[in-house]
């Protein structure tokens, strides 16, 4: 929208304009970083597709081979590293602490953007200076004790609870509640008489969905790539997709290739995800962000 | 967005009007209705604050009660004062943690920031394919931590690594990335700032596009070169943005463990044969997980942090002065 504004200005600032045009240098720095940004991920695949002995010539090779088929066969009869059950696991948790994290940031979110009652501003403002803390780090020895108690180590309801709350989710959906959703319309609806989880239901969800999608995609992502909590908790019989990954890198780490096919497939899912919804991801990022 | 904490709710009539609107909402009366705008709001947030109390407060305070102990999981549990805390200050390796993590942090934090705010400026610039090289430089945040560490340490392997085949091109000989801690630290940081640079920069691009464009144009007018511009208008500008950056940036780098853990390639937790890479975080774990003195490891916690909520003190004085001459 910028761009179109600058861009029908004439007359005598559209000379000033033209710093707003990117020169040679700017583009070649963007192609630079987009080179960077995407070589490693590349070079995941195309590892995937080789043999070691191709792995270790130098110069790398840098396109793809026709081995992907045998390395996935021997990722998945390597036994110990239990890939196809971490990849299972991290699916059922993940999505698991997505829905919970939308729904109860969703919720959380339309209270403090749209309705008033006493103390928000103070539990809002303690919700922010909990983000501070590093509860993972902070939290690890009770959290383990708690689970140690309840006979839950090595079940990934160990690594769907601590979750299941977010911070950032409920100051997420708080910020773009407060941006999507005009006071006028929650004021319509109370004065046609609707109850507050009415005005949720018929006014408040429909207008934040994008909010929501955004929400979920980086919940999603941010527990997929959990590996701290997790590799303290479970044990190898039942990983998720990043421990059983480490475990691969632990005890096959010569084995490059079957190790990049295994690094490849969990990074599959979030890229096809990514591509897909990119433009959403992109904009949602820009509209949570904090501004000037 | 801008980040309002204090969300002023503009002034909701209360009142009469309100109950004038319940006119056959068939929801039995005023006192529901009351009830409903006093009570629901609270039953709406309690979720999240009950699920963090069990799982975010309760940890964080026993955590504080566990670590004046010297505490075995299912052993004794010996009340020890602050015992635990006079050990630390005093363990040598305590703080060889403390330094490679402040060390990783410094040399992957500026270059990164400097990065960011490069990358952001030039995305601020019209350009064909926009959205393909903000999704381009955003790829790497959906990689995973271990991910990146794994296709980075096969990069800096001493024989067969890329970057070593790289530089020998130069001359430079073939260089083992794990035995010392400044090319372990480096080997870090990039695993860091590869992932991290472009999502920084799209935050920062989101707050450049805010900044009205008058003030560029009235300075292009006055004769200021883009570069003046760029330190004079834009940076000063993001301050609120940058604050928020660091900030973020400053949980995680103190935090950092699964790069190095990865790294290291195996889980003994201690960041290679001098721990020169050992992170406070891997430190923790050791002590709780491998040698099982959850009372030390739950004062290492505390500690670090303290050494947060430092790092974040000072990195909020230095960069709010950042253009700050008004």
């Amino acid at each position: 929208m910028t761009a179109i504004q600058a861009r029908r200005r004439k007359g005598p600032a559209s000379a000033a304009n033209r710093i707003w045009d990117a020169g040679p240098l700017t583009k070649a720095v963007l192609a630079f970083a987009l080179v960077l940004s995407a070589f490693p991920i590349y070079y995941m695949f195309i590892m995937a597709t080789r043999t070691n002995d191709e792995a270790l010539d130098t110069p790398p090779p840098l396109l793809p081979g026709g081995h992907l088929g045998e390395n996935v066969e021997r990722l998945l009869a390597t036994e110990d590293a239990y890939f196809a059950t971490g990849l299972i696991n991290s699916i059922i948790i993940a999505t698991t602490v997505t829905v919970s994290v939308v729904i109860i940031s969703t919720l959380a979110g339309f209270a403090f953007a749209k309705l008033r009652f006493r103390g928000s501003k103070i539990l809002l403002g303690s919700i922010l200076l909990t983000m501070m803390v590093p509860l993972q780090q902070m939290g690890i020895v009770p959290l383990y004790e708690m689970m140690v108690n309840l006979g839950w180590t090595g079940q990934i309801q160990a690594v769907i609870l601590p979750f299941l709350v977010n911070g950032f989710g409920v100051f997420m959906m708080t910020q773009y509640t407060t941006q999507a959703v005009p006071d006028e319309l929650v004021e319509a609806a109370r004065v046609d008489g609707a109850s507050t989880m009415r005005i949720y239901a018929n006014v408040i969800l429909p207008a934040v969905r994008p909010g929501m999608a955004v929400l979920a995609l980086l919940t999603f992502m941010q527990n997929w790539n959990e590996f701290m909590w997790p590799s303290i908790v479970l044990n190898p019989e039942n990983p998720v997709v990043q421990t059983s990954i480490a475990a691969l890198n632990q005890a096959h780490g010569t084995d490059y290739v079957m190790l990049f096919t295994g690094t490849a497939a969990s990074v599959l899912p979030l890229v096809i995800v990514f591509v897909a919804f990119g433009r959403q991801i992109v904009g949602g990022l820009m509209e949570g962000a904090v501004k000037a | 967005m801008t980040l309002n904490v204090d969300t002023p709710a503009p002034a909701r009539r209360e009142g009469p009007r309100r109950s004038s609107g319940h006119r056959g909402s068939g929801r039995g009366g005023s006192g529901l209705a009351r009830f409903d705008l006093r009570a629901t709001p609270y039953f709406l947030v309690s979720p999240y604050f009950l699920l963090f109390a069990v799982f975010g407060l309760f940890p964080l305070g026993y955590t504080a009660w566990v670590s004046l102990h010297d505490w075995e999981l299912a052993g004794d549990k010996t009340f020890l004062g602050l015992d635990n805390y006079v050990e630390l200050i005093a363990d040598g390796s305590f703080w060889n943690a403390v330094l490679n993590t402040v060390g990783i942090f410094i040399i992957s934090t500026i270059p990164q920031l400097v990065m960011a705010l490069m990358l952001a400026n030039a995305l601020n610039k019209r350009i064909r394919g926009r959205l393909f090289f903000r999704l381009g430089i955003l790829l790497p945040l959906v990689t995973s931590v271990v991910a990146v560490a794994v296709v980075f340490t096969q990069l800096y392997g001493r024989d067969y690594g890329m970057i070593n085949w790289f530089l020998g091109l130069f001359g430079v000989e073939a260089i083992e990335w794990q035995n010392q801690s400044w090319s372990a630290w480096i080997a870090i940081s990039t695993m860091i700032d590869w992932r991290w640079t472009g999502y920084n920069a799209i935050i920062l691009l989101a707050a450049m596009q805010t900044i009205p464009k008058d003030l560029y144009e009235a300075a292009s007018l006055d004769g200021a070169s883009p570069r003046r511009q760029f330190w004079q208008i834009t940076v000063p500008m993001l301050r609120p943005t940058l604050i928020f950056v660091v900030f973020v940036s400053t949980i995680g780098g103190l935090t950092l463990y699964a790069e190095p853990v990865m790294f290291e390639g195996n889980p003994t937790m201690a960041g290679g044969a001098t721990n020169q890479y050992q992170t406070v975080a891997m430190f923790i774990v050791k002590e709780a997980f491998r040698d099982f003195d959850m009372g030390y490891a739950s004062a290492a916690a505390w500690l670090l942090f303290a050494l947060i909520l430092i790092g974040i003190l000072i990195n909020y004085s230095f960069t709010r002065r950042i253009g700050g001459k008004k």
